[in-house]
């Protein structure tokens, strides 16, 4: 079944100069890891918020399980599709973890009971139950995003959406988010929409869609994809190390799979030089 | 710098204290500043002090963290006691009755004059130290869920109390922030050659006017951050809310009274018939 689908959708912010979005036809399989590559202005954040309804759509519809956003379903919606956004510091509404964690929960008239059990759920799910009572304050940034990941978890989505929720990370705050998200992916069983600029992130994804200027203008796995590098670097986009040094190996003569994983590099290359 | 100013700076530990119920510890901080400004001679604020300083033990607040709160208006204590020092005239001065310790032009110091802004310093410490447990005791969530509690009779006449309580209850989380923002942004134009610190005060006025408007600007795009990740979390206003965290009283909260309550009879009782009037 299809989780996400985007329905000949055409968008254009008010201000002049910027993208739009013209006639998009995209769809998300229900348990898929998609992560959505692009930089800058490229409208993948656009994709995350025409999602749940926080921008709609000007023509075309978006559909979340067959069901199309409209104004009477928005709620609805949005208890499906959970968004985690960029910065940290401003999405907690509250100053103690379990609070802001219970507050999507309450929104939605929830009794205690069940809220009690939803924060249990997240925060586990995060890896976070130990901070239940912590200040988000004092956390450190991958935690923060621990925590917003569990206040959108608190709703039982079925698709979680990631704003470049890494962008203001360290490295080992990135690595946190993406192994949490991947975990959700795999035991919860949670369609992931992994949004992001850092191509690395993409090697966990199922696929991989590159996005410029508004229109999605590659999509592939992502092994695949990283073939492609040179193609790649015309829409301002990097490739992760490990994909270059195999791009680099394949043009000196050597046959290297796709795994991109060092270990089976180094195998490869073992077994090319022997 | 910055930093000192504690408010809605809660410190987590498991108290006695922490565990009162919110709106009863608003209630409780109302009547003790009423106490304060009844107290009228040493006897008196001694008790409040007192009581102050049982409550801050009671609620395992290290030493250092309640002088932050006083550190902070510092310069407001100072400024009291100077002033006070050397400007207070009571009755007795123009009656001739009190001898002048000290005296340069309009600088004069007397007896009464030290009294009383001893008096009054003690007074101001009371007032922030007091404060500022409230908020260090009290998560700023369950601070404007008491707030919101206690104001909820106003629901009937269509007053929007859930609206004011989560305004508040977000610009209290974003204080730390904000000054953190501050911190950043105040570096960030040192760096760039602007004297913050230095030169006269309307030197340094105009300073900060290029600290103010990043930091505006900054807080506007934060609200707008949080206003979407609010509405992403299903949020729609108060009407269908339910409430985690239930306030519910407990057997602390009688025990709090009683001392409260003895205080401030006793504080009221002195201020009808003081004991060692000043």
């Amino acid at each position: 079944m299809k989780a996400l689908e985007y329905r000949d959708v055409s968008f254009s912010y008010e201000e002049e100069g910027g993208f739009r979005i013209e006639h998009l036809n995209f769809s998300v399989e229900e348990g898929e890891f998609v992560a959505v590559l692009g930089h800058n202005g490229s409208g993948k954040s656009t994709l995350a918020r025409l999602a749940n309804g926080l921008l709609t759509a000007d023509s075309g519809e978006v559909a979340v399980f067959g069901t199309a956003l409209g104004d009477k379903n928005l709620y609805e919606i949005r208890k499906q599709v959970g968004i985690v956004f960029q910065n940290p510091d401003s999405q907690a509404v509250a100053s103690i973890v379990e609070d802001d964690v219970a507050f999507g929960a309450e929104n939605v008239g929830m009794p205690r009971e069940e809220i009690g059990k939803r924060i249990s759920f997240a925060l586990r799910a995060v890896g976070m139950e130990e901070y239940r009572t912590a200040t988000i304050a004092r956390l450190s940034g991958g935690q923060k995003q621990r925590v917003a990941i569990a206040g959108a978890l608190a709703l039982k989505p079925r698709i979680l959406i990631l704003d470049e929720s890494t962008a203001m990370l360290d490295p080992r705050g990135r690595k946190e988010i993406v192994g949490v998200v991947k975990k959700l992916n795999e035991e919860e069983g949670i369609t992931v929409l992994l949004i992001t600029h850092f191509m690395d992130e993409a090697l966990l994804a199922s696929r991989a869609v590159v996005m410029n200027r508004g229109e999605i203008v590659m999509q592939d796995a992502p092994s695949r994809l990283f073939r492609r590098g040179e193609e790649l670097v015309t829409y301002n986009l990097a490739l992760p190390r490990i994909a270059e040094i195999c791009n680099r190996l394949r043009a000196g003569g050597m046959n290297v799979s796709d795994a991109l994983d060092v270990n089976t590099l180094a195998e490869d290359i073992a077994k090319c030089v022997s | 710098m910055l930093k000192d100013v504690s408010f809605g700076q809660y410190y987590p530990v498991k108290s006695f204290v922490h565990n009162l119920d919110p709106r009863l510890k608003i209630l409780f901080l109302i009547g003790y500043i009423v106490a304060i400004f009844l107290a009228r001679e040493f006897l008196a604020l001694g008790a409040c002090a007192l009581v102050l300083i049982v409550a801050v033990l009671c609620a395992r607040i290290p030493l250092g963290k309640v002088l932050r709160a006083v550190k902070g208006i510092l310069f407001l204590v100072i400024f009291t006691a100077v002033v006070n020092l050397f400007f207070h005239s009571g009755d007795k001065v123009y009656w001739g009755g009190e001898p002048v310790l000290w005296q340069w032009k309009i600088f004069r110091i007397t007896q009464e004059g030290i009294i009383f802004s001893a008096f009054l310093v003690l007074r101001l410490c009371l007032l922030v130290i007091g404060s500022s447990l409230l908020t260090y005791t009290t998560t700023p969530v369950a601070l404007t869920d008491g707030i919101e509690s206690l104001l909820s009779p106003l629901k009937l006449i269509r007053f929007p109390v859930h609206a004011l309580a989560l305004i508040m209850s977000i610009a209290l989380r974003f204080i730390p922030i904000l000054l953190d923002e501050t911190e950043r942004i105040m570096n960030a134009q040192k760096a760039r050659g602007a004297c913050i610190d230095s030169g006269n005060l309307f030197r340094r006025m105009k300073a900060i006017v290029s600290v103010l408007i990043p930091l505006l600007l900054s807080a506007i795009r934060r609200a707008d951050e949080l206003g979407e990740a609010m509405d992403a979390r299903c949020y729609s206003g108060g009407n269908a809310r339910t409430k985690y965290k239930k306030l519910r009283l407990t057997w602390r909260d009688p025990i709090a009274f009683s001392v409260l309550a003895a205080l401030i009879a006793g504080v009221a009782v002195m201020f009808v018939f003081p004991v060692f009037p000043i």
